[in-house]
């Protein structure tokens, strides 16, 4: 199994403030991957790192084999790396659909940019939203769904663009417990059946023991701990992390 | 979006009132000219501040570049510029009707892809600019290109320059379509209806859903691969084209080129292409159209019936528009009538439950 | 290069910069002020500045010398503020900060009309009867009134911070700025707080506005001129950067002057657009190396 992303000590600092320190992972292809940590661990920032949000300081990220830390915000995006937000940000004038049929991955060339958008799109689109369970709503303005709705349209449009790896940013924060289980169902229907690697950042913990083969830490900036999830739960430091994190 | 019926039976209106209109009203030819020019004003306007959200008071320069271009290669075409501009213009030299008509298109053809290349350049620099830091930015760039024309001494510097008149014959003015005022009503007629059928096509592409993603979340449309800056540019340059061409029939119809009041009016047409959309109502097709139509009929209003104060009318009317109408007419329309848009209030939808199934 | 063969030409150019920056400064303070604490582009604050000229013009115009005009400039512009705040500006403080500029906008373009109408389109000054005085046998000269505006311009902005610091609606005001939401709950009345801050800035404009009067020269449509310099120096200073305003405003000042001297003086309003131009490509490009933009 090869690695589709490698994070070699990327640190990242805002001034004084070291959010990223020396920071490495790995993550297989085709794996799900949990990463978690107190708040103010430097998770957010490392995936900001990872996707170009922001320039890193030291390091190196290498996602299929190639650098991303050179490359900007929608060249990584092409590649197949895709990540969701914590504070959602969805086109909220738009509809759903239309939320949707503008994530399609197609080219930017000069040539194709004044095409129209195909009509088998709606059908794709609408596919999609059933799937995450948006189909009633997807005529509404993406605006007017709750947080918990726009997280599962973010998810949507996400998959509508066909990653290769999708890092999703507390995907379950803010959606009513009822429906987390559909999304943990959905999470590993979407690796297993279309083969998407997932990199996903949790506080729920029954989420992640559930959901990840594979966990990473993080406090304080640095890398904590890494193992599988029953590893994880046990160690000491994590606990301590969570805990002494008050 | 209007519905199919609606904007077809709009579309019919436009073209029967662009048509009998110099017929019913020859006395007001020329604001109906000016008239057709604010619904491009607008319109382009659209692409920028209302599809993209990105508001811009530089657009003007297109105008008066297009307006000083088009004139220039007119003059150029038949006579020398300089000499032109220094022996008062028409008063000493005049164009032949084939001189005129040759350098007349060529002079709109430069004033048309000049601009767009400049706004191709342009906006690779200021593009990437954002909210009022975009706006402020081409207001001082709008202002500084009034400034700048102002020193340019071959267009005539602060003087301004003289346009070539429609040719006589025998004394006559050319008997052309019933004469210059009605070739350049005509002209303008048909630059606003390639504008509008233009930005018609545009706004059904994906490229026009793209600048609406931009002005919803731009953040969001980079981070889902969208390459925003060529979207943006691109957009401009298609402004551009359409403005200069706009300029360059103005300046015809006005006769003579001032740097700040006629050409980069940006104090005046500058601001007014902003408040025409506004007030019809930014990011529709037909918002810029109406807007533009309304705001026409207040202007000359205000000009005729409050002379001395129809600046303090036309301010007072900016901050009515832009406190109690922001979504202007159509927004308002919209409210009133959703059927017209093909927009059904579906409550169903909003009360609707997330359902996932699991067996999917 | 001519600057450097004429180091005469450069000091008065310095000295006549630093002294009109610091008018510059002042309206740059009050626009920072109400950027700062409602976020609205006040649009109309150059038209404020030549209004509160023309009530020290309309001073002067009585037999008066104009110097007593100052207090009535700030007056009348502060109680102007406050209405046009009660009656206009309170309705689009919460909205699109675009939707500000264009009311402001419209505000500043009635003021401009109405300016033209009461006082004439010709250009004006109010003299003060200060002298001149003259250095290195004639070199330099440097008119007494524009170091009389230098002092007052400082000591205005310095009574302003003062006040800022030390009374209590300066606090509320500085409260709110931070955090609106939060200053309500602690019993702030926002509203109030607004509508003085912008009553304040005002009555900085009109006092700027008194100074140009006597140093410079008047003109009911050179407002916008002043509104865009109060805006580049707030955008070079930053919002919160007090000294770093009045630095930026002196250091425009003084460009202004050099660039009347080495191009004309007629390019004064397209060197100062330029400049904003160039200012905020060369801002955002520099951002853009780390990914960020303007906010």
């Amino acid at each position: 199994m090869t690695n589709i992303l490698e994070v070699n000590n990327v640190s990242k600092f805002f001034g004084g403030v070291k959010a990223n320190e020396d920071i490495s992972l790995n993550i297989k292809q085709g794996s799900i991957v949990g990463l978690i940590g107190p708040n103010g661990s430097g998770k957010t920032t490392l995936f900001n790192s990872i996707v170009g949000t922001h320039p890193i300081d030291k390091g190196s990220i290498k996602f299929e084999g190639q650098e991303l830390s050179t490359m900007l915000v929608d060249k990584i995006a092409t590649l197949g790396l895709l990540r969701t937000f914590q504070q959602t940000k969805i086109y909220g004038q738009m509809s759903c659909m239309m939320n949707m049929k503008i994530s399609k991955k197609v080219s930017n060339d000069y040539s194709r940019i004044f095409d129209k958008l195909p009509k088998e799109l709606d059908e794709e689109a609408e596919q999609i939203l059933s799937f995450v369970g948006l189909y009633e709503k997807r005529n509404l303005r993406a605006g007017e769904l709750s947080f918990g709705q726009q997280k599962l349209l973010e998810l949507a449009m996400a998959l509508m663009n066909k990653p290769k790896m999708l890092m999703l940013d507390e995907p379950t924060a803010g959606i009513n417990p009822t429906l987390i289980n559909g999304i943990i169902d959905r999470l590993i229907k979407i690796n297993d059946k279309y083969k998407i690697t997932l990199f996903v950042i949790e506080h729920n913990m029954r989420v992640v023991m559930n959901l990840a083969q594979h966990i990473f830490c993080m406090a304080h900036g640095k890398m904590l701990a890494n193992g599988k999830p029953a590893e994880i739960k046990n160690d000491k430091r994590v606990i301590d992390a969570y805990l002494g994190a008050h | 979006m209007l519905s199919d019926k609606k904007e077809l039976s709009g579309i019919t209106l436009i073209i029967l009132f662009g048509v009998l209109s110099p017929i019913l009203f020859p006395n007001y030819r020329i604001q109906l000219s000016e008239l057709w020019i604010f619904m491009v004003f607008a319109s382009t306007w659209n692409i920028q501040g209302g599809k993209m959200g990105y508001n811009s008071f530089g657009n003007i320069i297109f105008f008066g570049l297009g307006m000083y271009l088009c004139a220039s290669t007119q003059i150029a075409y038949a006579f020398d510029l300089a000499e032109w501009t220094a022996a008062g213009g028409v008063k000493t030299f005049v164009h032949t009707a084939s001189q005129y008509f040759i350098g007349l298109p060529l002079g709109l053809i430069i004033a048309g892809l000049v601009p767009a290349l400049i706004a191709g350049f342009l906006g690779s620099l200021i593009l990437g600019l954002r909210g009022h830091y975009f706006a402020i930015c081409t207001l001082g760039i709008g202002i500084a290109a009034g400034e700048f024309a102002t020193s340019v001494s071959i267009w005539g510097g602060g003087q301004g320059m003289t346009v070539p008149v429609w040719p006589k014959v025998d004394g006559q003015d050319l008997d052309f379509l019933g004469g210059g005022m009605n070739f350049f009503y005509t002209l303008s007629f048909l630059l606003f209806v390639s504008t509008f059928f233009t930005l018609r096509w545009l706004f059904s592409t994906r490229f026009g859903l793209i600048l609406t993603a931009i002005r919803d979340n731009e953040d969001k449309a980079e981070a889902m691969g969208i390459p925003t800056m060529r979207y943006k540019v691109t957009g401009w340059v298609f402004s551009a084209f359409f403005m200069g061409i706009a300029g360059g029939i103005y300046g015809n119809i006005n006769g003579y080129i001032e740097p700040t009041e006629v050409a980069f009016a940006g104090a005046t047409f500058g601001v007014y292409m902003v408040l025409m959309t506004i007030l019809g109502g930014k990011g529709t097709l037909w918002g810029p159209i109406i807007g533009a139509l309304v705001f026409q009929v207040f202007k000359e209003f205000f000009w005729t019936f409050f002379l001395g104060w129809q600046l303090v009318a036309l301010g007072f009317l900016i901050i009515v528009i832009v406190v109690f109408f922001p979504e202007g007419i159509m927004g308002w329309l919209r409210q009133k009538k959703p059927a017209w848009f093909g927009e059904v209030v579906d409550s169903k939808a909003r009360l609707a439950q997330v359902k996932i199934n699991t067996n999917d | 290069m001519i600057l450097l063969q004429a180091p005469f030409l450069n000091l008065q150019a310095l000295l006549d910069g630093v002294m009109v920056g610091s008018i510059f400064a002042l309206v740059a303070y009050g626009m920072a002020l109400v950027w700062g604490v409602m976020n609205i582009i006040n649009v109309a604050q150059g038209e404020y500045v030549i209004l509160g000229g023309y009530i020290t013009f309309g001073i002067y115009k009585l037999g008066v010398s104009p110097i007593y005009g100052m207090p009535f400039s700030f007056l009348f512009l502060f109680i102007l503020g406050y209405i046009l705040y009660r009656l206009i500006v309170f309705r689009v403080v919460d909205k699109d900060m675009f939707i500000s500029i264009l009311a402001t906008f419209g505000i500043s373009i009635m003021i401009q009309q109405f300016m033209n109408m009461f006082f004439g389109s010709q250009v004006e000054t109010a003299l003060t009867g200060l002298g001149t005085i003259f250095f290195f046998d004639g070199n330099i000269t440097i008119a007494l009134v524009k170091v009389f505006s230098f002092v007052i311009s400082i000591l205005g902005a310095i009574a302003v911070i003062y006040f800022m610091r030390v009374s209590k609606l300066g606090r509320a005001i500085r409260a709110t700025a931070q955090n609106p939401r939060a200053a309500r709950i602690l019993g702030v009345d926002t509203e109030k707080v607004y509508a003085y801050t912008y009553a304040i800035n005002a009555g900085l404009c009109g006092l700027a506005g008194s100074l140009v009067a006597m140093t410079y020269t008047l003109h009911p449509y050179i407002g916008l001129p002043y509104t865009v310099r109060s805006f580049m120096i707030v955008i070079i200073a930053g919002l919160g950067n007090i000294p770093g305003v009045l630095v930026s405003g002196l250091g425009l000042g003084a460009i202004e002057e050099f660039s009347a001297y080495l191009i004309g003086s007629e390019f004064r309003i397209g060197v100062i657009f330029s400049l904003l131009v160039i200012i905020l490509v060369y801002r955002s490009k520099k951002l853009a190396k780390k990914r960020e933009y303007l906010k």
